[in-house]
């Protein structure tokens, strides 16, 4: 089974939420709609569901044209950001309501409630009322009650943003296994890269209402089809400088000339928009290929596993993320040195300079 | 009980945090701390005055919320005004103060314009201005302020708090059950549980040597890897493995004791170190986690760049200056000559 959005346009109020995007979801697969607010994840969820009609553009269901079908009419679960369970119901039979609904047997129901449970670990708590429960444990009873059907689609719409930190990490472990076990088509929506990264599967990158880029979740990361897809996919924020390229060395803000080295060497003259993750910058030691700018320690902030550091260079502020916990003094002066060998290269398009690979 | 005595002094200019999960009494000591609950028990000193019967409004605070608290249908200006007007304040100071603040927090260009326009982050940017914008503020208290906020958006206004800390030398505290806010935010973080404080210490102290089990697991993504062993003198059997402590710990009782150590401090090799069976590798895009079993214990460790990992069995290698032992939850010294 599959979904498609063709050229699918969402105006409201005079306002464009969604900007002809084309799309098609499978079954088995799990696709992450990955974007900040107002990108239209939700809006793409909604009509996938047949809760919306587009304004423009055509909703396929296995080839079918589908569009305006109401959800009724399709098998469709969906998660939310806020926990929402039946109050009155045990957690039990808030996992088996959509099985009663259904009119399934009793037996069948018990078996399927208690496999659901098992895999989200609720067994322990099948007695519970909703308001006897955690947070996570909440919304673990929801998630087990939208994969239980077995419906052709399951939405997930942001359903760890209302976690505590520590359990939507452990949520986040977990949800992969769980999501494969379902075999249904899931469609996750998140603000997080790191939620996108953890589930794999494909992920949608979106800005400002439009598809950027749709494809395998570690490809997305490594290999940005566009300075926008890079944005989206980037936290702490994509570094990113302008460059002119001349005669063999990169102009950088009024009086800065380098070398061009790394992938900056093969590129031809002109103006281009070098993009870098705060991994691929680095304080003190240069790489084999470095772009390297003086600046000072605006700000280091202790994450735990990482410190970012700001520094602050004649370019901008640039955010280089060092492994474990690092000292850094405000003030104190840094040579930082960016990868110029793994850095992204964009044209005046944003789109980004394909370099031939070395033979 | 919500909360188990407590004895801590807050200092003039520096940043805590108040870190834990819901219900371990992070908001109820806040709450404490602002005068919106009246402890059972215990003092409430400002600078060594008694303020533990006092309304809020008496002791100079200020507080940033989740949500934004503003005035939707006035601007900028006109919010950022709003609690010096009521103090009778000259209009030239005012306007002097409200300059002076808006300039801090970049809302300059944003003066004239109707709140209700802002985006949410503008918004919070406005709710901790009408915070600071008198200039009596005894202390700074934030509730989860990020909590609406979209990450790439969580960068530029931490950074922003940090330039408001440095600048106006406030106390300021801030709770939050999100580590990285926590430790981003605070010179000195304060981890509770079960409404009793763990740990009070610098960020980098909650990540390279946590004194309790909890913070252990709680601060680090992911957590602590903990696990039961037999100690005895200087090495750690885990399903019969022998791990070299680096140290004598010769008076744990029947050798019962957890050792624990970071992800971040535990390697994976093809060979060489702990045998371990491999379950899963994660490129998590600037680094590499693999799950592994030793026995019937999950250990998250690091997979170095450049090294490849097949499945089955692969090799775990632990800094040794990086392990601990926790006895009743509790770290435990050894003895390192």
């Amino acid at each position: 089974m599959s979904i498609s959005l063709e050229n699918v346009t969402v105006v409201t109020m005079g306002e464009s939420i969604v900007t002809d995007v084309s799309l098609t979801v499978e079954r088995g697969s799990i696709n992450v709609l990955l974007g900040p607010t107002l990108a239209g994840k939700t809006t793409l969820m909604r009509l996938m569901a047949g809760l919306d009609r587009p304004t423009g553009g055509r909703i396929l269901v296995d080839g079918k044209d589908a569009t305006g079908v109401p959800v009724r009419e399709r098998s469709v679960a969906m998660v939310y950001q806020q926990f929402m369970n039946y109050p009155s119901l045990t957690v039990y039979e808030n996992i088996a309501s959509p099985l009663r609904v259904a009119r399934l047997k009793g037996d069948e129901i018990d078996r399927r409630v208690r496999r659901a449970a098992g895999v989200l670990g609720l067994e322990p708590l099948l007695g519970r009322l909703p308001h006897q429960l955690s947070g996570g444990q909440q919304q673990r009873t929801a998630i087990a009650r939208a994969i239980v059907k077995n419906a052709d689609l399951v939405l997930f719409d942001e359903p760890l943003a209302n976690l505590d930190y520590k359990l939507r990490e452990e949520l986040r472990e977990e949800l992969p296994s769980i999501l494969r076990e379902a075999g249904s088509i899931l469609v996750y929506a998140t603000t997080e890269p790191l939620e996108a990264l953890l589930l794999g599967g494909l992920t949608a990158t979106l800005s400002q209402g439009r598809l950027v880029q749709f494809g395998p979740t570690p490809r997305v990361y490594h290999a940005p089809s566009s300075i926008d897809s890079a944005r989206v996919f980037s936290d702490p924020p994509l570094n990113e400088i302008t460059v002119i390229k001349q005669d063999g060395s990169l102009r950088l803000g009024q009086d800065l000339v380098v070398p061009a080295v790394g992938v900056t060497a093969a590129i031809s003259d002109g103006v281009y928009r070098v993009g870098f993750r705060g991994d691929l910058a680095r304080i003190g030691m240069a790489w084999p290929a470095s772009i390297s700018l003086s600046g000072r320690v605006a700000l280091a902030e202790i994450s735990g596993s990482e410190t970012f550091v700001h520094v602050e260079t004649g370019l901008g502020t640039f955010v280089c993320v060092e492994r474990g916990v690092s000292m850094r003094q405000p003030g104190q002066p840094v040579v930082l040195h960016v990868d110029a060998d793994r850095a992204f290269v964009f044209d005046d398009t944003g789109s980004p300079v394909v370099i031939a690979p070395s033979a | 009980m919500a909360l188990h005595p407590i004895n801590h002094v807050w200092e003039q200019g520096r940043a805590y945090a108040l870190l834990g999960p819901s219900g371990c009494g992070k908001t109820t000591l806040l709450n404490i701390i602002s005068g919106l609950i009246f402890p059972s028990q215990g003092r409430v000193l400002f600078d060594g005055k008694d303020v533990t019967q006092l309304p809020t409004e008496q002791r100079n605070i200020a507080q940033v919320f989740q949500f934004p608290v503003i005035y939707d249908t006035m601007t900028v200006g006109e919010n950022l005004a709003f609690p010096l007007k009521n103090r009778r304040m000259e209009r030239a100071a005012i306007k002097a103060r409200v300059a002076e603040i808006a300039d801090l927090l970049d809302l300059t260009n944003d003066l004239s314009r109707r709140a209700r326009a802002l985006t949410v982050e503008a918004k919070q940017k406005v709710s901790l201005g009408r915070g600071l914008v008198r200039a009596d503020v005894a202390a700074m208290l934030f509730d989860e302020p990020l909590t609406v906020i979209d990450p790439a958006l969580k960068w530029h206004l931490r950074s922003k708090l940090k330039a408001v800390h440095r600048a106006l030398d406030l106390l300021m505290i801030y709770v939050t059950h999100d580590q990285v806010e926590a430790l981003t935010f605070a010179d000195e973080v304060v981890v509770m549980k079960d409404g009793r404080v763990l740990q009070v210490a610098s960020p980098a102290q909650l990540f390279e040597r946590p004194e309790h089990t909890f913070v252990g697991y709680f601060i680090g993504s992911p957590g602590m890897n903990l696990i039961a062993a037999k100690v005895s003198d200087h090495v750690a059997h885990v399903s019969g493995h022998d791990i070299e402590l680096g140290a004598r710990y010769p008076k744990i009782k029947n050798g019962d004791a957890v050792i624990g150590f970071r992800p971040d401090f535990a390697s994976l090799a093809p060979e060489g170190g702990i045998p371990v069976q491999v379950r899963r590798i994660e490129d998590l895009g600037r680094r590499r986690l693999a799950r592994v079993a030793l026995g019937p214990h999950e250990i998250f460790a690091n997979v170095p760049e450049g090294v490849s990992i097949g499945g089955g069995t692969a090799g775990l290698s632990i800094q040794q200056d990086r392990l601990f032992v926790y006895v009743d939850d509790e770290l435990v010294l050894g003895d390192r000559r």
